[in-house]
């Protein structure tokens, strides 16, 4: 009998949690903020979807009643695509250890 | 590009965000890591308009509402200051959940453009899949959208009750589920924009009873919503990606709300459903006796502090909300300059979201090895001889460790009474959040400086 891959991407999510769980633990605290501001913009990687349904009009129309579903997550994911790595970046370069010169 | 490829693809993406998450295990690697997260970020755009094949006109204006979304963003994270970073990543939030709607609406009027049947004809698990990333995604945005307005104090933040609240709520679910199911066997349309409302209502719902304070699990919780609503999506898609960056994200949220609850030693369902503080202030306040207090000005702390040898500094949200980090560095630059060793205690739910005090702590240029968490401090407090509390006020409270009876029994505090002596900077005698009054004001060896935290350290710093 055949695997449905339902079972395989369920596999995959339930793994993921663990390997989420376990890093997010060794996450020192002080870095708490930039993990969620990281996280979320990781998480708009759903602008994957958001591509798929903008670019699903048939030809010649562009914007269909589902596409424009499309282009409005698209603008939606990217501010937090931009929003959130630019963000944590400006965050974790303020982090600096003592200066040993004293 | 074949299905396989971009499968592959989608997955190394995948594991370059587990990367990026990794890397914040320390400072030194975090910026690297954040730099895998933008890789795998490019990786699966990349790899999905390669996979659609569609460089029509569509594709143009993809670039274009790229374009702007992207600089909208990049324009709010150069321009953002640090303490209203709690506020950003609400509002964020609110973007993920509603950007998850928006793409299972767009699967549900053409479920052909993703393969998943055609219109009212929707793959059984696919349908189910995209009503839990839809609900789930509108109870994000809605709950964010409450969050990020109590927070930017639009709204107040003081928890707003009603009688039959929980059973309404509860009602609410119930409701969705039953929804659900008649979705699956009529795929009615008007059936999945119900359920949609619904989802809206209840994210609304369940954040207007939680109190201000509380916000460190709120956002915390939210986050962790945002990924499982992804994570929803993300199975509708059938995109490897998708998945496990939902499941991340929500394990890393649902971990930090429980390391904030704990941090109250509240259970969670205790801060969902809501109203701390709301009942306890009002009879708090009635039997208040009237207890003498030391305070002093900004030239007897100044005094205390020239004579110690080692001081602790403890922030709270007043800080954030007087924008005393600068100046607070300055003094404490001026207090190294003799000699005094200072050292900076940061409680896990200071502030308004995780880790919200050590950033502010960092913009003003405090090296992060002189941060130090509650656990890893608190036996300090003892040896030292100076405690300077900026903007705290019940993570120092010491009848969590002695009285049964208070609402914060039982929760962490930092030892601050041990210290020799405390410097309690603060604007008036009001009980902090939780409507408690602190007993710490009324110790033999406390001194209270009612002034503006930033107008106070600034004073100090010219006093020393």
């Amino acid at each position: 009998m055949e695997i449905d891959p339902f079972i395989f991407r369920l596999s995959i999510f339930i793994l993921s949690i663990f390997v989420g769980y376990y890093v997010v633990w060794s996450v020192t605290p002080s870095l708490h903020t930039p993990l969620m501001s990281v996280t979320n913009a990781i998480s708009s990687v759903i602008i994957v979807g958001a591509i798929i349904a903008a670019l699903s009009g048939s030809d010649g129309v562009v914007f269909s009643s589902s596409s424009i579903y499309g282009f409005l997550a698209i603008i939606l994911a990217a501010v937090n695509i931009f929003g959130g790595f630019l963000v944590t970046q400006r965050m974790l370069a303020m982090y600096k250890k003592k200066k040993k010169d004293k | 590009m074949s299905a396989n490829l971009s499968a592959i693809l989608y997955l190394v993406s995948g594991v370059l965000f587990i990367l990026a998450l990794r890397g914040l295990s320390s400072p030194e690697t975090s910026r690297q890591g954040n730099l895998f997260g933008i890789i795998g970020m490019v990786i699966a755009v990349t790899v999905t308009f390669l996979s659609v094949g569609n460089f029509s006109s569509g594709f143009i204006y993809v670039i274009i509402f790229l374009a702007i979304g992207g600089s909208i963003g990049a324009f709010i994270a150069y321009r953002i200051p640090m303490t209203a970073m709690p506020e950003l990543v609400a509002g964020f939030h609110s973007l993920v959940g509603l950007a998850a709607v928006f793409v299972a609406i767009s699967a549900f009027i053409n479920p052909s453009a993703f393969n998943l049947g055609t219109p009212g004809n929707i793959k059984l698990a696919s349908l189910i899949e995209m009503a839990i990333g839809a609900a789930v995604g509108a109870i994000t945005f809605s709950g964010s959208v409450i969050a990020f307005l109590k927070l930017q104090g639009i709204m107040s933040g003081a928890p707003i009750t009603f009688k039959g609240q929980h059973l309404l709520n509860a009602l609410l679910l119930i409701l969705i589920v039953i929804l659900t199911i008649y979705l699956c066997s009529t795929q009615s349309s008007n059936l999945f924009w119900i359920l949609i409302a619904i989802s809206f209502l209840i994210g609304f719902l369940i954040i207007i009873p939680i109190g201000g304070a509380d916000m460190p699990v709120v956002i915390s919780m939210l986050n962790s919503y945002s990924g499982w609503a992804a994570a929803g999506i993300g199975f509708t898609l059938e995109n490897t990606a998708l998945i496990i960056t939902g499941a991340l994200v929500g394990s890393s949220g649902a971990i930090l709300s429980y390391i904030m609850c704990k941090g109250m030693n509240r259970s969670f369902f205790n801060v969902i459903l809501g109203g701390f503080g709301a009942t306890d202030q009002t009879s708090q306040s009635q039997n208040k006796e009237q207890r003498p207090v030391k305070s002093g000005n900004a030239d007897d702390a100044a005094f205390l502090m020239k004579n110690a040898s080692s001081v602790i500094i403890v922030p709270g949200y007043g800080m954030a909300v007087a924008q005393a980090q600068h100046a607070l560095r300055e003094m404490v630059d001026t207090l190294k300059k003799n000699d005094i060793k200072v050292s900076y205690a940061i409680h896990p739910v200071a502030g308004r979201m995780p880790g919200h005090m050590n950033v502010l702590l960092a913009e003003a240029n405090v090296p992060y090895d002189e941060v130090f968490e509650l656990e890893e401090i608190n036996n300090d407090f003892a040896n030292a001889d100076v405690a300077f509390v900026i903007g705290a006020n019940d993570v120092t409270n010491p009848v969590a460790k002695t009285d049964p009876q208070s609402p914060i029994y039982g929760m962490p505090v930092l030892d601050v009474e041990k210290c020799k002596s405390v410097l309690f900077v603060k604007r008036s005698l009001s009980p902090g959040y939780a409507g408690i009054d602190n007993d710490l004001f009324y110790k033999e060896n406390t001194l209270m400086l009612f002034a503006d935290a930033k107008k106070m350290t600034e004073d100090i710093t010219k006093n020393l």
